[in-house]
């Protein structure tokens, strides 16, 4: 039976890990193959790393960073950041990347997805949507969540997915590094309509909001990042708390 | 022991020489058939679109090689895919050394089955010490139907062939390179044959 994925997420600036709150006051959270390496001994399902601050001159660091983590961790991985182009996801993919997010560069250009798709295959285009309510609707916001588009939340994870996404990334900008549970209304509507799988992100702060992200949110899979970075939640001791509450998991590594 | 793996626009190569390498195994990677032939086994990988792929063999002539080969050969994922009769991905024809037809999972549940997932049915010394709860990493929109030559088998929408072996051919759908402990133990498995 498919289990449900608990996915630890590394912000990368730099070549170091990072997480801030609220995307603001970064603090440092340790080298990210180590982290990386650390979480798949510890029963990760999948990892995601995402280069916050991906520019042309960061992209060599950021295809040699996905090369030693593909050499030292044996489960999938995803990278996002300033991805644009065939040539950028060929680049990452040869280093050893499973997947590749893409988040604004969709949003600017749509057809991307199409390309992507049928390049490299649905299975390894993620398209990360970060969503905010605003004047009481869901829209969608790029640039590391600062800039509101016109998007609707719900008619832009439809488009890209008759694109040709393999994956819906939702970062729910309100709930977002405050720790008070993953948006689950928004996750279950979006599971419901659309036929990919969706991973919530954003408010995992006890092991009961992972749980309701399945029960509830119906999440295919949840990601969180500073509650595993800082030892809050331990992977193995979530897991074993999911499969208590009937939920599918993936224990052992 | 020279490990080949077979040189293409296959996107996960790397990945597959990595997994080898913590086995402790240097393979090489060539899309030249006199070295292909010359190794004791070969992996033929395999992400990414049926015809876009197949198109890349046949332009080199691998499409002919790889059914000539006689050492073990382990394809994986879009690999077993190509290696059976056709694909309906774009409707693709394949190498035809399984004869098994490739169909796109309904959309009754979420396409591509996409995560970790159990096998059962398990027969093969391929699999040895794979129990069947065990996962492995699977992410795929297409599958092979079960036929003969299924030597394990997963659940997803409906049973499909999760391991396939024919002669000296054996091919996987889900990621051996990524599947943690039980996809590295299938791999030293794979080398041991």
């Amino acid at each position: 039976m498919l289990t449900k994925r608990i996915i630890p997420c590394l912000d990368v600036k730099d070549g170091k890990t990072v997480k801030g709150i609220n995307f603001e006051n970064l603090r440092d959270a340790g080298d990210p193959v180590e982290l990386g390496a650390f979480y798949a001994d510890q029963g990760a399902d999948e990892l995601v790393f995402l280069d916050i601050t991906a520019t042309v001159e960061h992209r060599r660091t950021l295809v040699d960073l996905v090369r030693r983590v593909a050499q030292n961790v044996n489960i999938p991985f995803t990278v996002g950041g300033g991805i644009s182009s065939i040539e950028d996801v060929s680049a990452l993919l040869n280093a050893g990347a499973d997947k590749v997010s893409i988040n604004s560069s969709a949003v600017k250009n749509p057809d991307l997805v199409n390309q992507l798709a049928l390049e490299f295959g649905s299975q390894c285009v993620v398209v990360a949507i970060d969503t905010k309510r605003y004047d009481g609707k869901s829209k969608v916001h790029t640039h590391g969540g600062r800039k509101p588009t016109d998007l609707d939340t719900f008619a832009w994870a439809k488009e890209v997915t008759d694109r040709g996404a393999g994956e819906i990334l939702l970062t729910s900008m309100d709930h977002d590094g405050v720790k008070n549970g993953f948006a689950n209304d928004l996750t279950k509507t979006l599971s419901e309509i659309l036929n990919i799988p969706i991973i919530a992100s954003g408010g995992g702060g006890t092991m009961q909001h992972f749980l309701d992200s399945f029960t509830i949110g119906k999440a295919d899979a949840a990601l969180a990042a500073s509650v595993f970075h800082f030892k809050e939640i331990g992977i193995q001791e979530l897991k074993q708390y999911l499969q208590k509450n009937n939920i599918n998991v993936r224990l052992g590594c | 022991m020279q490990v080949a793996i077979i040189k293409y626009n296959a996107g996960n190569t790397q990945s597959v020489i990595y997994a080898l390498n913590r086995l402790g195994i240097e393979p090489i990677l060539s899309d030249n058939a006199a070295e292909l032939a010359a190794a004791d086994k070969v992996i033929f990988p395999g992400v990414g679109e049926a015809s876009t792929a197949m198109k890349f063999l046949k332009e080199r002539n691998l499409d002919v090689l790889i059914p000539t080969l006689k050492q073990p050969v382990l394809g994986i994922c879009l690999g077993l895919q190509l290696m059976c009769t056709h694909s309906e991905e774009n409707d693709t024809m394949g190498m035809n050394i399984f004869p098994v037809a490739v169909k796109r999972f309904a959309a009754t549940d979420k396409v591509p089955h996409m995560g970790w997932n159990s096998l059962s049915h398990i027969h093969s010394p391929l699999l040895a010490g794979i129990a069947e709860q065990d996962y492995v990493y699977f992410v795929h929109s297409y599958y092979a139907e079960l036929s003969n030559y299924t030597i394990a088998q997963c659940d997803y929408i409906l049973p499909f062939a999760a391991v396939m072996k024919k002669d000296n051919f054996y091919a996987a759908q889900f990621h051996t390179e990524k599947s943690g402990l039980a996809g590295a133990r299938i791999l030293q498995n794979f080398i041991s044959l």
